[in-house]
């Protein structure tokens, strides 16, 4: 797998806008920022009540998720370009999320959201209406997802990145600098994690640094890319950017995504936990 | 919009003297500016938070106490500006492009 593979450029995207096996999507954390302007053709999915179970904390099953795509108009044999804000965050978490339930041609705008509207390219607010499909998924590929037990057989066995901020990491904070500081979990870090911000690996306009830029930045922190890996943040969405970095762009086998993240493994009750800057 | 507000989003709803605030308005010609992006940027320079300006070009953030640097990426425009922020204290900022 290349990076043309999975990521596309804009002006990749604007030569794709009337292109019908391409499919648009715009997933932000800012749910209202679709609103404001979109990518001409885009539809919107909610990571929060489109992706989230309304009841328990976990994904939507597979009936929902096929319901979901082909309520949006996306068929099994579309291309899917993600896109959104916060520098793709919670796009590559959807492009993650497609993945885990098995839809192969799933790319990723580099920049996203932030770098279309830096480059002052055009934004509508027109709600395209795409004909409904009959979408099928797959089972959920859990080899691309970790769970709390997979973390704790990790600790000091295989890689674990934890790409939150380093006062995230070492306990300063408990949540991402722009937002309220009230959370009641417990602070700090899986012992033996190598921190690595997901920042670290994107430039300021939010596009993907270069390969050997990518791997030199892994290596310098440590991180054995000869071994298993798993990558955590706060809620699953800034480490599934560092997943697709890993796993998509680097090709890096084995490399998981742990969605339950920081705000369950510090909620849990008895399990270690490392404060401070690391090793 | 008919011009900038000065100073930061309302304050109201936050228990400021809990949280080291952060906050303030990108303008340009005396207009907000939107879209513009912030980034929050720490000591050593490295990346802490990002947010997108609100349609009245501000924004805002909890931060830990210290010195940061505050980084506005405009369409066409980079600029930063260097903050203190403390525990129950808003550092507002007016950020030119």
């Amino acid at each position: 797998m290349s990076r043309g593979d999975v990521l596309v450029d804009a002006a990749w995207v604007e030569s794709h806008l009337d292109d019908p096996s391409v499919v648009l999507v715009e997933v932000d954390e800012d749910t209202s920022a679709y609103d404001k302007g979109h990518i001409r053709g885009a539809v919107r999915l909610d990571w929060k009540t489109d992706l989230q179970d309304p009841v328990k904390r976990d994904f939507v099953d597979k009936a929902t998720f096929e319901q979901l795509l082909s309520d949006r108009g996306i068929g099994n044999d579309h291309t899917v370009v993600l896109y959104g804000g916060n520098n793709n965050w919670f796009a590559a978490y959807a492009y993650w999320y497609f993945k885990l339930y098995g839809h192969d041609a799933v790319k990723l705008l580099d920049g996203g959201r932030k770098k279309w509207e830096l480059d002052s390219r055009e934004l509508v607010t027109d709600v395209p209406d795409r004909p409904k499909t009959q979408y099928t998924a797959k089972d959920q590929n859990t080899s691309i997802r970790a769970f709390r037990e997979d973390v704790l057989e990790a600790i000091g066995q295989q890689n674990l990145v934890d790409v939150r901020s380093p006062d995230e990491f070492s306990g300063r904070l408990l949540a991402p600098a722009h937002l309220p500081q009230e959370q009641s979990q417990r602070p700090g870090h899986v012992p033996t994690a190598k921190n690595i911000p997901w920042s670290k690996a994107a430039n300021d306009d939010g596009t993907f640094r270069d390969d050997e830029e990518l791997t030199a930045l892994y290596g310098g922190a440590g991180v054995d890319l000869g071994k298993d890996t798993i990558a955590y943040c706060r809620i699953g969405e800034r480490s599934a950017h560092t997943w697709f970095v890993l796993h998509e762009l680097l090709g890096v086998p084995n490399v998981k995504n742990y969605d339950g993240s920081w705000t369950e493994y510090g909620s849990l009750v008895g399990v270690p936990i490392e404060l401070g800057d690391g090793s | 919009m008919c011009g900038a507000v000065a100073g930061g989003p309302d304050i109201d709803g936050i228990d400021a003297t809990k949280e080291a605030v952060i906050q303030g308005i990108v303008t340009s010609d005396g207009q907000p500016v939107s879209p513009a992006y912030v980034r929050l940027l720490d000591a050593s320079g490295d990346f802490t938070a990002e947010v997108p300006t609100s349609a009245t070009g501000q924004f805002r953030f909890f931060a830990r106490p210290g010195a940061w640097t505050v980084r506005v990426l405009a369409p066409g425009a980079s600029v930063d500006r260097q903050v203190h922020a403390a525990v129950g204290e808003v550092a507002d900022v007016t950020v030119t492009v």
